[in-house]
């Protein structure tokens, strides 16, 4: 194997880790209400526009950026649950689809008019430049982001199965009235789990934007991204999450490397097309 | 009779607007308003009829608009006889995500349509044949008749008018059919309409082809009068939003939600732009944003919906 192709592999990798994170958001959210966050990668798009006023006001990077993403997409989450989810749950389906897909709207073109259409980034040596090992050259700014992004989606998965608020929250998602009885408010936990879904989603969001384009409509591409991983993984899973985000962005990365970088998502959505034929249930999802 | 003294009135305005208002800009308002009013009530059968929101219902719209512009480019025959291709295409792109996700919930469907939609935009973006990021272009200049390209909206206008009345028609035989009757049984519930006999995901696939061929039409009508597409006027998502929040504002699932909605939102955006120019683009997309937002959290069946239910009573829906 030649040192690009590995090299292909790793950056892979890491971006699947990134993407691991930030679909687990949207999973999680599924799984525990029946809800799918059309607005999602929208999150991601604001949390990556976080990260660049961060440092274009305070000259800080991932390690500012990080946190105050953290903690201004999860309150976003909470509010949107609040204000907007609540009330579209209980209506029919086209009000629950409709709620989240108007907020979408509503965050990229209010991005567009706050920040424009250009696209910006941030300074490529914003993390520690370039490293060479073993003849592959791999910017560090990914390899941190990848491996923070590992830890936070192993964060999360140990938070849902082996805390009390996890199992709090597996309570109400099995069956709310019965999670009532028991004590447990079900729209206090639902308002956490957003709280925490976005906040997962501001983590990666903020780590993704030391590498990636930033735009207004670079939600969109996320978004769909997003729904492929948590399709491929299985609805509501963690676990499912994080093998099937591995597997996009090596997928991603490879056919970039072999077909062109223009055609990357076309197989990613293509992969979709077949997950949804072929084994709807995911990967690790129940049938 | 009192049945038809909406639907009448209706048709007597229609017919005459063109007569009485007279500007070139009226008549193309009223031409867009009838044409988005086609897009919208197509999307209606799938969206507002059998309850499964598609967002990403501008790819049909783009096989009918490509079809007919592809045709022209590469044979030079009139762009109106690419229309059964477009419906062929849309169809057949149609079954291949309604097939599965239909048997699924609803938010599986919801996710492949934006998909499958982005698909379409890129893979167009990139390809030769259909003018990649430049775009297909039209007879300008009309050779015969049947190149339909005139320079007044109002043969546009009467065309679109006629094609929105056939829609209208197709729905609310659909309405008023088996089909119809099982499409609100699985709506209410989709559990207690599967016991009762009614085989869900092939009703529910069945009003989606022929959404997806009527939006098709719609396409290309838009090419006839416009004689351009791009993959950001022919496939880019802000169509999807359209036909969707023109349907939902209107009322989904009522025969003229689509075409209330048209008529109020086509006048708007069109002014905006008028007024903002380009600026207004993006300012048009945000209002449609909080439209949405506030429809979905306050009154999910629309504008007619507000007058249906002050007739009888609020239908109770369970999620």
């Amino acid at each position: 194997m030649s040192a690009t192709l590995v090299q292909v592999i790793v950056g892979g990798l890491l971006l699947g880790a990134i993407y691991a994170l930030f679909s687990s958001g949207l999973t999680l959210i599924w799984g525990m209400m029946n809800v799918v966050n059309f607005a999602h990668g929208d999150f991601v798009m604001v949390a990556m526009y976080i990260a660049y006023v961060v440092y274009v006001l305070l000259g800080g990077g991932p390690l500012a950026s990080v946190p105050i993403a953290a903690v201004s997409l999860a309150t976003i989450g909470i509010l949107a649950y609040f204000l907007l989810v609540r009330h579209v749950m209980r209506g029919p389906m086209i009000a629950q689809i409709l709620g989240t897909f108007g907020l979408a709207l509503l965050l990229r073109y209010s991005m567009f008019g706050a920040a424009g259409a250009n696209f910006l980034s941030l300074p490529d040596n914003l993390v520690g430049g370039t490293y060479e090992i073993f003849g592959i050259r791999l910017q560090a700014s990914r390899v941190v982001a990848g491996i923070v992004a590992l830890l936070v989606t192993a964060g999360l998965h140990l938070l849902l199965t082996r805390t009390s608020l996890g199992s709090k929250m597996l309570a109400v998602s099995e069956d709310a009235t019965a999670a009532q009885l028991m004590g447990i408010r079900p729209d206090y936990m639902q308002a956490i789990a957003w709280g925490i879904a976005a906040g997962a989603t501001g983590i990666a969001g903020a780590l993704i934007a030391t590498f990636f384009y930033i735009s207004p409509t670079v939600g969109e591409t996320l978004a769909i991204i997003a729904f492929v991983t948590v399709a491929l993984g299985g609805f509501g899973s963690v676990p499912g999450a994080l093998v099937a985000g591995l597997l996009i962005g090596l997928i991603e990365s490879l056919s970039a490397y072999w077909i062109g970088g223009v055609w990357k998502d076309v197989v990613v959505y293509i992969l979709f097309i077949f997950v949804l034929w072929f084994r709807p249930q995911g990967l690790m999802g129940k049938s | 009779m009192k049945k038809l003294l909406w639907p009448g009135i209706t048709a007597v305005l229609l017919l005459a607007y063109p007569l009485v208002f007279t500007t070139p800009f009226q008549q193309r308002l009223g031409a867009l308003v009838l044409l988005y009013a086609i897009a919208a009530s197509a999307w209606n059968i799938v969206g507002g009829y059998a309850g499964q929101i598609s967002v990403g219902h501008v790819v049909f719209f783009g096989c009918g608009a490509y079809a007919s512009l592809a045709l022209f480019t590469h044979t030079g025959l009139p762009p109106v006889l690419g229309m059964p291709l477009g419906i062929a295409a849309a169809v057949g792109i149609a079954a291949i995500i309604g097939t599965p996700t239909l048997r699924l919930s609803g938010h599986y469907f919801s996710m492949a349509t934006i998909a499958v939609a982005e698909l379409a935009r890129l893979v167009t973006t990139n390809t030769e044949f259909l003018g990649a990021a430049v775009g297909l272009s039209g007879p300008t200049v009309p050779r015969t008749w049947l190149d339909l390209s005139f320079i007044s909206s109002v043969p546009y206008y009467y065309l679109f008018l006629a094609v929105l009345v056939i829609t209208l028609g197709i729905t609310w035989w659909m309405e008023r059919s088996r089909i119809g009757f099982y499409l609100r049984a699985i709506r209410d519930s989709e559990k207690a309409a599967r016991s009762l006999g009614a085989r869900a995901p092939r009703v529910k696939l069945i009003a989606y082809l022929l959404s997806a061929g009527l939006t098709s039409v719609a396409g290309s009508l838009y090419a006839l009068m416009f004689q351009f597409v791009d993959p950001e006027s022919g496939l880019g998502i802000l169509i999807s939003v359209k036909m969707l929040i023109m349907a939902a504002l209107g009322g989904a699932g009522l025969l003229f939600g689509p075409l209330v909605g048209a008529a109020i939102l086509v006048p708007l955006e069109e002014i905006s732009n008028s007024l903002l120019g380009g600026r207004g683009a993006g300012l048009t997309f945000v209002l449609y944003g909080a439209i949405i937002v506030l429809i979905a959290r306050f009154r999910p069946d629309g504008i007619l919906g507000l007058f249906q239910s002050a007739r009888k009573a609020p239908e109770k829906h369970d999620a």
